[in-house]
Parts: structure tokens; C-alpha cells; sequence
């Protein structure tokens, strides 16, 4: 397999043909903050959050692939200020409502926040309805902090096989939906072995009488921000 | 630092809050004393102040959940140069926000009527009784807001760092650690 450097904010990075410029920074320990991407998964190149400059020109990092002698930008401050525009919007689209979440010092979400020093939520907010699906014996489904990053949808459907999840809809309507007629989670096969019930990088997917197991101080992104540590095994419950 | 020549004004109140904020604030402990030496206090429970004066800091805790909380935030952003929204409430509406998917209406019948217990019950319509908003909203969405401080309280250790740095004239940030939204 052939080989290249690039340079990601002046510092050479190796990659081998047909990597990310994702994968590439990961490897060399390099964060980039995402959301939508997982290295597990097929990219989905949705959240933007991961966006670089290439040569000057903006793209995914998550679906780019490295180039020889590329110039990547990304820990810059108008590239940050527009990855806090973008989580700004997240927040202020769904209910974010930490302090009273399950998955509080284990989200991504609020960990790429931090990290990118997000100190207000700045917009107007949407306040939406989006009622919980409590169907299911074993897990909860809370919508209202769903930012659509579609991991459990990858995750059910080339993992599980299971094709648990979708999105539907369009533009600012769309949403995650549960494939039965129903539309409730109960009426799924849906299970605990599943990957897609570990995938979820906020508090959508939630194993029930687990919420709050960890003391404050202890949790995830309590002990490291998520650039030292992008995806930690994340403690649940 | 350099002590400024005359001592900055600071009002402080709580809207729709619990006064976790103002109870973390006190956790500055001792360090209390030295802010003492570069403020003073106009409006805030610390001096039962009812009015806020002309202020350099104004700080604010909880949202805006009714009448009386948007003409006490109005009155502070007229006095003072720089507003401080303090806590997950005044941030983003926080715990009394979670009504808002809910329609007031129903919210009333709910506490007042259909509970459990209150066969008599009515909903309190005393005129001096400040008129509940239909949403609760986060502090910035009436007024503009120059700081924010997140959490739910944030940490004492916060509060003083974002403190410390405005009276050294220097922008307010907070690390790993100190910035957390719980």
C-alpha cells in the first residue's frame, strides 16, 4: 500500500492510501472534533463538525481522503468559531436539558462543547415536543436529544442487521424514527445485544435503571476532554 | 493584579432559580474577602438592596419565567456595563424549562385543579401575583447577555476564575474542569 504525508496545522501526518484525513489524524493521535463520525462505522459525513480546510477549501474530514503534500487546516480560530456555530444550533434545536440527563459527563455532545469552549447557547431556542418512547422493557428512547448523527441507524443496519432506525423527513423536520408500525421501540426487536444500543454519542438510546450509576468527578469526560480521549469506551448508565 | 483605583459596583439577583448560583458564589469562601477589596455590592441578597443602581457587574441567575423576572432583568441591563448570566437556568432556561413543552393552561388545571387532593382548588389570580410567561426563556433571549458562566451551579472555582479575569481586564475562559453545563 502506498504511502504520503500531509501536514494538519503545520505538523506532518503519514497516512496509507485511501485513508480519511480522519482516520489519518486519529492514528496519529491528531483530534479532530466530530460527532457523526465513528471509526467503526462508515462515514456519514453529516454533522460537518469535522470540517477542515484543504488547501484553503472547506470539507469533511470524516469522507475526505488524505492527499500527498495536502495542507490541512483545523485547529484554527475561524474554523473552531464556526464548529461552535454549528453546536450552538445543536443545542438550541433539541432539548438539552444536562443537568437533569442520564448521559451527563458521558456525552459527546456536551464533551465537544467543552472543548471547543462553548460558553452559551447564543440562538434562540426551539423548545420542540418530542414525547419519549418508554415502550420498551430494557431501554428509553429520549428524542428530544437526538442531533441525528444516524450511528444507531448505521449500527442497526450494518451491524445488527437489524435496520432498527431511520431518519424521515427533510431539512429541520427531520427526525429519527423507529422502524415499526407502531413506531414504538417496543414492537422492534431491538435488543440489549445490539451495537446500535451503544452507539449513541447523547442521551437518545438509554438503558433503563441504570441513569446516574457514576458520581459526578468520576464519568467519562470528567477525567479527560474528549480531545485526549475521542472515543473512550464510554461508561454507561 | 493590578487593583483598580476605584471599587467596581456588583448587583446580583436570581429569577427563575433556585439560588443554587448565589449559594455556589459563597463557596469562594475566603476569597469573599478579597473581592470585598475590589467591590462593592449594590443590589444582591447580601445587602437586601431592592433596586439595582448604576453597576460596572451585574449577575444573574435563573430564566425568565414570568412578568416580574423580564422587568428585573430589563432594570439590570439598563444599570449595569456588564451582564453575567450564571447558571444552567439563566443560560438556557434550565430545570423550569422543561415546562415548556407544555401548554400553560394545562400546567395550571394540572397543579391547581386535577391533582390529587384539591377539590377546592383554584388558580391564584391575586393582581400583585406576577403573570407567568407562556415559555420560559434563557436570559439572552430578551437582553443581551456579555458573559455567561454555565453549570448547574457552576463551581465556585468558576465563578471566581471568570470574576478574577474581568477585573483584570482580560476575556473570561474556563478549562477542562471548570466548564461543565451540570
Amino acid at each position: 500500500m502506498s504511502e504520503g504525508n500531509f501536514t494538519l496545522d503545520g505538523e506532518d501526518i503519514p497516512f496509507q492510501e485511501g485513508q480519511t484525513i480522519m482516520q489519518a489524524a486519529m492514528a496519529a493521535g491528531k483530534y479532530i472534533p466530530h460527532l457523526c463520525y465513528h471509526p467503526e462505522f462508515k462515514p456519514h459525513g453529516s454533522c460537518k463538525l469535522c470540517t477542515v480546510r484543504v488547501n484553503g477549501r472547506a470539507t469533511a474530514s470524516c469522507t475526505q481522503r488524505a492527499a500527498s503534500g495536502a495542507v490541512v487546516e483545523s485547529n484554527t480560530h475561524a474554523i473552531n468559531d464556526e464548529r461552535r456555530a454549528l453546536l450552538q444550533m445543536l443545542f438550541v434545536e433539541g432539548n438539552h436539558f444536562c443537568p437533569s440527563c442520564e448521559k451527563s459527563g458521558n456525552c459527546q455532545l456536551q464533551a465537544t462543547a467543552y472543548e471547543l469552549g462553548m460558553m452559551s447557547p447564543h440562538y434562540d431556542h426551539f423548545f420542540p415536543n418530542r414525547p419519549v418512547d418508554a415502550s420498551h422493557p430494557e431501554y428509553l428512547l429520549d428524542f428530544n436529544r437526538c442531533i441525528l448523527c444516524s450511528l444507531c441507524i448505521r449500527a442497526s443496519r450494518d451491524v445488527d442487521g437489524k435496520n432498527v432506525f431511520a431518519l424521515s423527513g427533510r431539512g429541520i423536520k427531520t427526525r429519527l424514527i423507529v422502524n415499526a408500525k407502531s413506531g414504538r421501540l417496543a414492537d422492534t426487536n431491538f435488543s440489549e445485544a445490539d451495537k446500535a444500543a451503544h452507539v449513541c454519542p447523547v442521551g437518545v438510546i438509554l438503558k433503563k435503571r441504570k441513569g446516574f450509576a457514576q458520581p459526578i468527578g468520576g464519568r467519562t469526560f470528567d477525567l479527560n476532554p474528549i480531545s485526549a480521549t475521542p472515543h473512550p469506551t464510554i461508561k454507561e448508565g | 493584579m493590578d487593583a483598580p483605583t476605584k471599587k467596581l459596583k456588583v448587583a446580583t439577583t436570581s429569577l427563575a432559580g433556585c439560588f443554587g448560583c448565589h449559594m455556589s458564589f459563597l463557596d469562594i469562601d475566603e476569597r469573599l474577602f478579597a473581592l470585598l477589596d475590589l467591590v462593592e455590592f449594590d443590589r444582591s441578597p447580601i445587602t437586601d438592596i431592592k433596586h439595582c443602581g448604576p453597576c460596572d457587574i451585574g449577575i444573574v441567575e435563573g430564566g425568565l419565567c414570568n412578568a416580574e423576572n423580564v422587568h428585573v432583568l430589563r432594570e439590570f441591563r439598563a444599570n449595569c456595563r456588564i451582564l453575567i448570566a450564571i447558571g444552567a437556568c439563566a443560560v438556557n432556561g434550565g430545570l423550569p424549562a422543561q415546562r415548556n413543552s407544555l401548554s400553560l393552561p394545562a400546567i395550571l388545571e394540572e397543579i391547581y385543579h386535577a391533582q390529587h387532593g384539591l377539590t377546592h382548588g383554584s388558580i391564584p389570580d391575586d393582581p400583585e401575583l406576577p403573570l407567568p410567561l407562556d415559555k420560559v426563556h434563557p436570559l439572552h433571549e430578551v437582553v443581551k447577555v456579555d458573559y455567561f458562566i454555565p453549570g448547574c451551579p457552576p463551581s465556585g472555582d468558576a465563578i471566581w476564575k471568570v470574576l478574577t479575569d474581568l477585573l483584570a481586564g482580560r476575556e473570561p475562559e474556563l478549562g477542562h474542569g471548570l466548564i461543565h453545563y451540570d
